[in-house]
């Protein structure tokens, strides 16, 4: 979550002062991802030295008395801005997803079934999905930023369901296929010989 | 008293070689105003029992209890009737009939339960305008969005107070923002009292769900626990 480019965001509305920006920010994420004053304030002054926005100077009082400064987004502040919307993520390399390794391990895991495994998480994922879809059905009419932020949440949590399902029907198939076939060597020889091989090329 | 309660439901198709065992000792309860996903993947066994849990197929053995009634105890006049006045069905394709307006497939049921045409269809439109389709009562299937056409079909399946609902995908053939429609109708309708199942392999529909239950192999592996409450979601780890 880039709170940099968030900020930036806001303020290309207009001036703002630091609190403002912290409410702003937190109605335009459904809330959900809740920010402290002092993030607010150290992004502001990272940005200022970067030149992407300026301070108009002080005027007035924050909440514990300090001093309240407004801020306005830079020419570059805006490029920058213009530039990070269209850059995409690097998805480019998969993430070392925890839940992956814990199947691809139960899996060789002497007296582990695999498919309980499977289940457990299954089970645990949709329970969470039944969580956002009660908070869907309860507020996302109320509340637009919240519906995209739910809805993201329940596409991902669905594609790893997906995933576990395509998983599980791999492995039937290769159960059925006779797999896993008996085994004398040690379980990780096979891996260690591929790494030693792709660590000499 | 629960709405539907099945025990230890077993269902075995064809015989010998050819035998396949779709359900084995199922047990499930599902109480007036909760909605119930069992999901699996093909041939898991949710159709068979959703089929059996609507008394449209009888199990090889075990006892299916609709608003307390032992199902196999009833004369088939009596099961007919429980079909057409207590269960709704929604299915993935519609089942609309072509040949009918959309006001005249969701009092159909009604007036075929004897009821007079005039106050069926009283009950069809009220149904209709429900699901915010009173301006579609008189178009045809093929003049309705896939939409429409499943609203429609949760009208016919709701019409005359049914107290159970039976879905099988309700919204396989729709897309998210339509299926989601879908799931919210049913759920807002379990609400109000009604009993629901919901078959689908679909996570996201199956979240609609008050309790989600896992088969695998015809075998009931698994359900979940309910929820804490959606606020946990949202309170950051410290």
């Amino acid at each position: 979550m880039s709170v940099r480019h968030a900020l930036l965001a806001l303020l290309s509305e207009g001036p703002k002062y630091g609190l403002q920006l912290r409410e702003e920010f937190e109605a335009r994420t459904g809330e959900v991802w809740p920010l402290n004053v002092g993030q607010v304030y150290t992004t502001l002054q990272r940005l200022e030295r970067d030149g992407l926005v300026e301070a108009l100077g002080e005027a007035g009082a924050d909440d514990e008395g300090g001093p309240q400064k407004a801020y306005r987004i830079t020419v570059a502040g805006s490029e920058e801005l213009t530039h990070w919307l269209r850059v995409p993520p690097d998805l480019t390399s998969p993430p070392r997803d925890e839940l992956v390794m814990k199947v691809l391990v139960s899996v060789r895991v002497p007296g582990t079934d695999v498919h309980e495994v499977i289940q457990v998480h299954r089970r645990y994922l949709v329970q969470l999905m039944q969580e956002w879809t009660r908070l869907k059905e309860e507020e996302a009419d109320a509340d637009l930023a919240f519906a995209l932020v739910v809805d993201a949440e329940l596409f991902r949590l669905d594609s790893v369901v997906r995933w576990l399902d395509a998983a599980e029907g791999r492995l039937r198939r290769a159960e059925a296929d006779g797999w896993p076939p008996p085994r004398k060597l040690p379980v990780s020889m096979p891996v260690l010989q591929r790494r030693r091989r792709i660590g000499a090329s | 008293m629960s709405v539907l309660e099945l025990r230890s439901i077993s269902k075995v198709y064809g015989r010998g070689a050819a035998e396949v065992q779709a359900l084995r000792d199922v047990s499930m309860t599902v109480e007036a105003g909760s909605m119930v996903a069992v999901m699996g993947p093909s041939g898991s066994g949710k159709s068979s029992l959703l089929t059996i849990a609507g008394t449209l197929e009888e199990p090889t053995s075990g006892a299916v209890l609709v608003s307390g009634q032992d199902v196999a105890r009833m004369s088939g006049g009596a099961k007919a009737r429980l079909r057409r006045r207590t269960v709704g069905y929604v299915f993935q394709d519609f089942n609309l009939l072509p040949g009918l307006t959309a006001a005249e497939n969701v009092s159909l049921p009604l007036e075929l339960d004897g009821m007079s045409a005039r106050r069926a269809h009283l009950a069809g439109l009220a149904a209709l305008e429900d699901l915010g389709l009173a301006d579609h009562a008189w178009r045809f299937p093929d003049q309705l969005s896939g939409g429409e056409r499943q609203r429609v079909a949760i009208a016919r399946a709701v019409v005359g107070e049914r107290k159970l609902l039976l879905a099988d995908e309700p919204s396989g053939a729709l897309d998210s923002a339509n299926g989601e429609a879908v799931m919210r109708l049913i759920h807002a309708y379990c609400k109000q009292g009604t009993a629901a199942v919901v078959v689908t392999h679909d996570a996201q529909l199956a979240s609609w769900a008050d309790r989600v239950v896992f088969l695998r192999d015809g075998r009931v592996v698994d359900q979940t626990v309910p929820p804490a409450g959606p606020e946990s979601l949202l309170e950051q780890p410290s």
